[in-house]
């Protein structure tokens, strides 16, 4: 049984539809990439899932079903949702952040913070700064690390590579593909640059306005001719 | 020179209580981006009920603390039941509701314990105490000390306990706080209770000086509003420096030239309202606002 699972899922904002049911599935361990234009609906399907714009139809995570949660009980579910522009918060510290992070925990979280900043070296110099003077880079690893405090079982991405540098990108999903290799999170990825996506993707959705137009396992869609010329470029 | 100190201490006596005040309406701004001009009346209600539990033969503190967590309760209730259903509708509906709120409660207020003014019982001697020629009221230092102590309280919940992390992250930015697990429904909730509390404090700490009567607060939260527009509307730490130095200034002001004494003292406050807005609308600690078109 696949760990988060989207039925036929619809999602509005007021009075547009931006999903026209939509189902897709994440395995327990895997790496699944959403591919598709700009206004696809792919941000919206990682929304729908966390609860922060109106659906309906069936999300189900782990056997429970989502679609009626809140945002703070789908965090509580296990699910960490890193959003488009990262989301950190400019004003808190790097601890600070990393601490909200974990909110949904209790117990001691020295230890966590310790295991997290591993992944993170460029972070531990500067649990003290206030977020908003990180670099763009910083701030994605800072972002990540937030979603990891929580232990999800499964961490949706929504452009990770967004306004960085080529180098900064690649640190950060070879950072990503060690998470999912040692820690065993899921992740649901959002990413514009196909060619990185799906090369850390095992499977992989297209979306056209709303509706998946292709699905398959990352190589297959990568030797596909209408996803090389769309979004490969080549 | 003695005189001079004298009156210093008076006006950070009077500045803690404008101070206090001034954070409950910041706490209440920052997080749902509202002034509460309720504040004030909801403090001079919390008054009464220490009023009534000091009546019925309870001593000060424990009534104080009794007082507390009943305005904190009230508080939670108000921001449950009034203004969570205006959240997200713009500031003027809001803006609407609280000015409701205060015709409401200074209603009630007078209903229940009618219009007369009432002698407040302070938990401070009133005699002085002399170092060197000065002599310097025991009130006025107490009212400096719970005030100093109800500011320090607050920072202690917002810098160093979870709790707090949650209430300044729902302040700054709710939806990644949802995002994260954080019940922003309720921080905001939290919020409203603490500074309901923080306005109690302050309101029974002026009422042994100016007796107890239902519009008692309304001077004091123009000053409060003073206070916090000079400290800069969403800075906690402004508020506070700006409720000090603008009781330490008027204080000052009304000794020095006699125009500005007594009820003047309000024309004072306005004043630095209006400077401030025209020479620095962030005021000293505030952030400018930043639109993004």
């Amino acid at each position: 049984m696949a760990l988060l699972e989207l039925q036929d899922v619809e999602a509005r904002y007021g009075p547009i539809r931006a999903l026209h049911g939509i189902s897709i599935a994440v395995g327990e361990g895997e790496v699944v990439a959403l591919l598709g234009a700009n206004g696809a609906g792919k941000t919206t399907t990682l929304r729908a899932v966390s609860g922060t714009v109106r659906r309906s139809g069936r999300i189900l995570f782990a056997g429970r079903s989502l679609e009626r949660r809140s945002p703070e009980a789908v965090a509580r579910a296990g699910i960490a949702h890193v959003p488009e522009g990262r989301g950190t918060f400019a004003e808190l510290t790097v601890r600070e952040n990393l601490r909200l992070g974990a909110w949904t925990r209790r117990g001691r979280l020295r230890a966590e913070q310790e295991r997290v900043l591993r992944y993170f070296p460029a972070l531990a110099e500067r649990v003290g700064q206030p977020a908003g003077t990180l670099s763009g880079g910083e701030q994605q690893m800072l972002a990540l690390g937030r979603a990891l405090m929580a232990r999800p079982r499964l961490l949706m991405l929504d452009e990770p590579s967004l306004g960085l540098a080529p180098l900064v990108v690649s640190g950060i999903f070879a950072i990503l593909r060690r998470l999912n290799e040692e820690e065993g999170v899921s992740v649901l990825l959002v990413e514009q640059n196909a060619t990185l996506a799906l090369e850390a993707a095992s499977t992989a959705y297209v979306l056209e306005v709303g509706r998946v137009a292709l699905a398959g396992p990352a190589d297959e869609l990568r030797a596909h001719e209408s996803v090389r010329r769309s979004y490969l470029g080549y | 020179m003695a005189n001079f100190w004298q009156q210093v201490v008076s006006g950070l006596a009077t500045g803690g209580i404008y101070a206090s005040l001034a954070l409950a309406l910041v706490i209440v701004y920052r997080s749902t981006g509202v002034i509460n001009f309720a504040q004030g009346e909801m403090a001079t209600f919390a008054t009464f009920l220490a009023w009534t539990f000091v009546d019925h033969g309870i001593s000060f503190w424990p009534a104080f603390a009794l007082t507390l967590a009943a305005a904190f309760a009230g508080g939670v209730a108000l921001e449950r039941v009034v203004i969570r259903p205006v959240q997200g509708r713009s500031v003027l509906t809001a803006v609407i509701v609280t000015i409701g709120l205060l015709i409401l409660i200074n209603g009630a207020t007078q209903w229940i314990w009618g219009g007369a003014v009432r002698k407040f019982p302070s938990p401070f001697s009133t005699r002085p105490i002399h170092v060197g020629s000065a002599a310097f009221s025991i009130q006025d230092i107490g009212i400096v000390g719970v005030s100093v102590a109800a500011v320090a309280l607050l920072t202690v919940l917002f810098r160093f306990t979870k709790v707090g992390l949650g209430l300044r992250a729902a302040a700054v930015n709710p939806d990644e706080s949802r995002l994260v697990g954080v019940p922003v429904g309720w921080m905001l909730a939290l919020g409203w209770g603490l500074a309901s509390a923080l306005g109690a404090v302050s309101g029974m700490m002026v009422a042994p000086i100016v007796f107890l009567d239902p519009n008692m607060m309304q001077g004091v939260l123009l000053y409060a509003f003073a206070a916090a527009v000079l400290g800069g509307l969403s800075s906690p730490v402004g508020a506070v420096v700006g409720g000090l130095s603008l009781g330490v200034f008027l204080n000052l002001l009304g000794t020095y030239w006699s125009t500005f004494s007594g009820d003047m003292r309000l024309v004072g406050g306005l004043a630095v309202i209006l400077v401030v807005l025209l020479v620095r609308p962030a005021g000293l600690f505030g952030r400018p606002a930043v639109r993004r078109v």
